[in-house]
């Protein structure tokens, strides 16, 4: 008994400890990206790869998902009588939530995972100590740049991946009532308002945070070896994965304050 | 070799000491590096010479002993003030370390964008970086990416972009391992030219007693953390202790 608290005392420990160590990272990355020098050119050439690895991905999967939502919802809405409510019910759901969150998650697979290997592949062949020895500040160089592309990305991506997915929807509303794309659309602007648009769009700047620097951070620190570098993607996602249903939890607690203020 | 050094020390390392968990791998370690000397540090794998040489460019932290470079306490300098020092140490890593995502002519210009204290703001870098190609006998690979080079190519780029910053210390890290016997000859005259050409001050980690014996004015041998025996590579290989000769059989 003793040893099995023994082994959760461990983990809660090892646990805060990693809590610690990702702060301290956040930290030092809010400490050195005021100050120059800055890396524009780098940043910019992070943004194209980040924004246009995860385009297609993420707009098959939002197309899908606006195709899937609307035909899983009809029977139902359709056993209410409210089939017209469609276009209302999809637009709100996507812009709120569903599409930030799997963008997010998609983006954490594809991008999340993509830094942790590389950052992890640079530590192992000592590239970052390379850069250190020739005196440039490798965190500057390498984990800014590619914490400000995903930050800043994130919600381009979401957008594109929300307007995908009602795009989906309407096709379907098309098919089965042909519903036209004014009728269709006029109905999901009437029903948006811009406190659905503003917060959902404010959390994906967190969301791709939290991607760039989860990714970052795992690759930074990648343990030696190629098994290391494995390690460092696998952990990337995980980690990224649960951090993003934690800050998507805060974002729509803090939405809710602010709605019944 | 025929040593042109003087008496003038640039690296002085004293009683350095250096765990990784319960795993000491430095116990006391001393060194001096004078001048135009290079000083071939030999030993086991594992017997924590690459450490050494890491605590000597700021990689790792000893856990105590000082590491004077140049009359500057490593230990104790700000990060901006190790950034400058580091100008003057180039360090060839054993797997060369070029950067995948970048071309050779980058690779070589990155050392360059941070140092506008020594080399000013520098508008066209391609005269230094063809100097320091043209050193190692590469100029025509200015324009290919890492994955296109040869093991050899690798390490004599990685070499020129050590060059290209013009330190006053080279610190080669296994320099031929892992490369055929006629690369790693070609290397080891690439470096004594290097050394005659910039008049550097090098310190080697080997375990290839033909680099040693070509390049080295003065060995020492690495074993369980300390100095065990120091000379010229003549006097160690007449040395009649076994440990000593095991690294010359």
């Amino acid at each position: 008994m003793k040893k099995y608290f023994d082994n959760i005392i461990k983990v809660i420990k090892a646990f805060l400890i990693e809590v610690g160590e990702i702060s301290y990272f956040a930290k030092r990355f809010f400490k050195e990206f005021l100050f120059p020098p800055y890396e524009f050119k780098e940043i910019l050439k992070q943004c194209y790869y980040i924004g246009n690895r995860s385009l297609f991905l993420v707009g098959v999967t939002g197309f899908i998902i606006g195709l899937v939502f609307t035909l899983q919802s009809r029977p139902t809405l359709q056993e209410f009588g409210a089939v017209s409510w469609m276009a209302s019910m999809v637009s709100v759901s996507i812009i709120r939530e569903i599409g930030p969150i799997i963008t997010a998650l998609i983006c954490a697979g594809r991008i999340g995972s993509g830094i942790g290997a590389e950052l992890g592949s640079m530590k192992v062949t000592e590239q970052i100590d390379a850069m250190e020895v020739s005196g440039t500040n490798p965190f500057n160089y390498l984990v800014i740049t590619r914490i400000l592309a995903t930050t800043l990305m994130l919600p381009l991506l979401v957008i594109f991946g929300d307007v995908l997915a009602i795009y989906g929807s309407y096709l379907v509303e098309n098919v089965k009532d042909n519903v036209s794309f004014a009728l269709y659309f006029n109905q999901v602007f009437h029903i948006l308002e811009f406190s659905d648009i503003i917060p959902a769009t404010i959390k994906t700047f967190f969301f791709g945070f939290a991607i760039g620097l989860i990714g970052c951070y795992k690759g930074y620190y990648c343990e030696k070896g190629t098994s290391g570098v494995g390690k460092a993607a696998n952990a990337a996602v995980v980690y990224t994965s649960m951090l993003l249903f934690v800050i998507d939890f805060i974002a729509v607690f803090v939405t809710n304050i602010f709605y019944h203020m | 070799m025929e040593t042109t050094a003087t008496k003038h020390p640039i690296i002085i390392i004293k009683d350095l000491y250096k765990s990784f968990g319960k795993n000491t791998v430095l116990n006391g370690f001393n060194l001096i590096l004078n001048e135009g000397e290079n000083v071939v540090v030999m030993g086991k794998s594992g017997s924590g010479k690459s450490v050494m040489a890491k605590c000597v460019i700021g990689l790792e932290t000893p856990d105590s002993g000082t590491i004077s470079v140049m009359n500057e306490e490593i230990n104790t300098l700000k990060q901006e003030v190790i950034d400058e020092l580091r100008t003057e140490i180039g360090f060839l890593f054993q797997g060369s370390a070029l950067y995948d995502s970048m071309s050779v002519r980058e690779n070589l210009e990155f050392p360059l964008r941070r140092h506008t204290k020594k080399f000013g703001t520098i508008k066209d870098t391609t005269p230094l970086v063809l100097e320091a190609l043209e050193s190692v006998g590469l100029a025509s690979a200015i324009n290919l990416m890492p994955n296109e080079l040869s093991g050899g190519m690798k390490r004599r780029i990685a070499l020129a972009r050590t060059l290209i910053l013009k330190p006053k210390i080279i610190l080669y890290d296994e320099p031929t391992t892992g490369l055929d016997p006629i690369t790693a000859k070609e290397i080891i005259v690439l470096m004594k030219s290097i050394q005659e050409k910039y008049n550097t001050s090098s310190i080697i980690i080997t375990h290839d007693v033909d680099c040693a014996k070509a390049i080295a004015n003065r060995m020492i041998l690495l074993i369980d953390g300390i100095n065990y025996i120091e000379g010229t590579y003549k006097n160690l290989k007449k040395s009649i202790d076994p440990k000593v000769q095991a690294f010359f059989k």
